[in-house]
């Protein structure tokens, strides 16, 4: 019983240090999005390639798709556009891309010069629609169901063990 | 003579280069809704660089929210709404005060606790103390022996 007295600030010492330890591994940069299991913010927006034709949130309604926010101003988007194309020419799921506070030229420019992953990329040059799906840091990737609902939300590059750990198995989940 | 009209010079000199450093304010913004979005703002967090508030924040995001603030404040949404459209969008991270709620009660009421509890430790380790100071006081026979064992110690026999 006498050994309590000393027993309770060593728990109390080695629960704080367990917290402390698991922050070390803990990216502060990423933030939950309060949009996972939401319904996708609804958006009108042009195409980048043709000014002339719009797609909105609900003519997506029926499939699963991906919407990968991204600029040609943004480093780490150059980084992992490469997975997108390989991504997309397994013809899992269709990619929409949004180009986010960029100008058409430059965004048409990159999808040239470095293959165009997206069934159509959606043009947001003021980051309004960006905003409304809470991006802060691009590239970011979201995964939407056949209902329109947000299921998986990727901020920062996706690397090949997120694509293959859990966006993959997701998608074919709920396309099952 | 001269030094202080130099000095006031120089100062008014400076004035507009100070006021060329600030921000420029977007033409045409009412001023009532400029004072109310940088109040506001002081309680955001920006998402970018996270130390910092949306009304110090350079980020461009931080601007284009502050943008979007203003343009909600002219639509006439109280204080309250512009939080909740904020969260709805970057979650409670945005808040610099998180909601009180059953995840956030150890964050808000945590150092309270330990405050208490460390205060309530040191008034029992202390009462103990006293206790046992105080707790058999000599009578006179025990206090002769203990000066003669405490001279004898000095190496001075009475």
């Amino acid at each position: 019983m006498r050994y309590l007295r000393y027993l309770i600030p060593l728990a109390a010492f080695l629960v704080l240090t367990g917290f402390l330890f698991k922050g070390l591994w803990m990216d502060p940069h990423i933030v939950p999005s309060p949009l996972i299991d939401k319904p996708a913010p609804a958006f009108r927006l042009t195409q980048v390639a043709d000014p002339a034709k719009s797609i909105s949130r609900d003519d997506l309604l029926g499939k699963v798709w991906v919407l990968n926010v991204w600029a040609s101003w943004c480093a780490t988007c150059h980084e992992e556009h490469p997975l997108l194309v390989d991504l997309s020419k397994t013809g899992l799921v269709p990619i929409y891309g949004l180009v986010y506070k960029d100008t058409r030229a430059d965004a048409l420019k990159l999808l040239d010069q470095q293959g165009n992953p997206y069934v159509a990329a959606l043009f947001d040059p003021d980051g309004r629609v960006g905003i409304d799906y809470g991006v802060y840091a691009v590239p970011e990737t979201y995964v939407i169901d056949k209902t329109g609902t947000v299921r998986f939300k990727q901020i920062g590059p996706i690397t090949p063990e997120v694509l293959h750990d859990k966006i993959v198995p997701l998608i074919r989940k709920l396309n099952a | 003579m001269l030094r202080p009209v130099l000095a006031l010079a120089l100062v008014l000199l400076t004035v507009p280069f100070c006021a060329g450093a600030r921000e420029a304010a977007p033409v045409g913004q009412d001023p009532a809704i400029e004072r109310r979005m940088m109040v506001l703002a002081q309680e955001l967090r920006c998402l970018v660089c996270q130390n910092q508030t949306l009304a110090d924040s350079q980020a461009p995001l931080a601007a284009d929210l502050r943008q979007e603030i203003r343009e909600l404040m002219q639509k006439g949404q109280s204080d309250e709404q512009i939080k909740q459209y904020l969260v709805a969008r970057y979650g409670d991270f945005v808040l610099y005060r998180p909601p009180l709620r059953s995840e956030t009660w150890f964050l808000w009421f945590g150092p309270a606790v330990l405050l208490v509890g460390g205060l309530t430790a040191l008034y029992l380790v202390l009462l103990r103390r006293r206790r046992l100071a105080g707790a058999e006081p000599l009578n006179a026979d025990q206090e002769q022996r203990a000066l003669a064992l405490l001279s004898e110690d000095e190496g001075q026999p009475s």
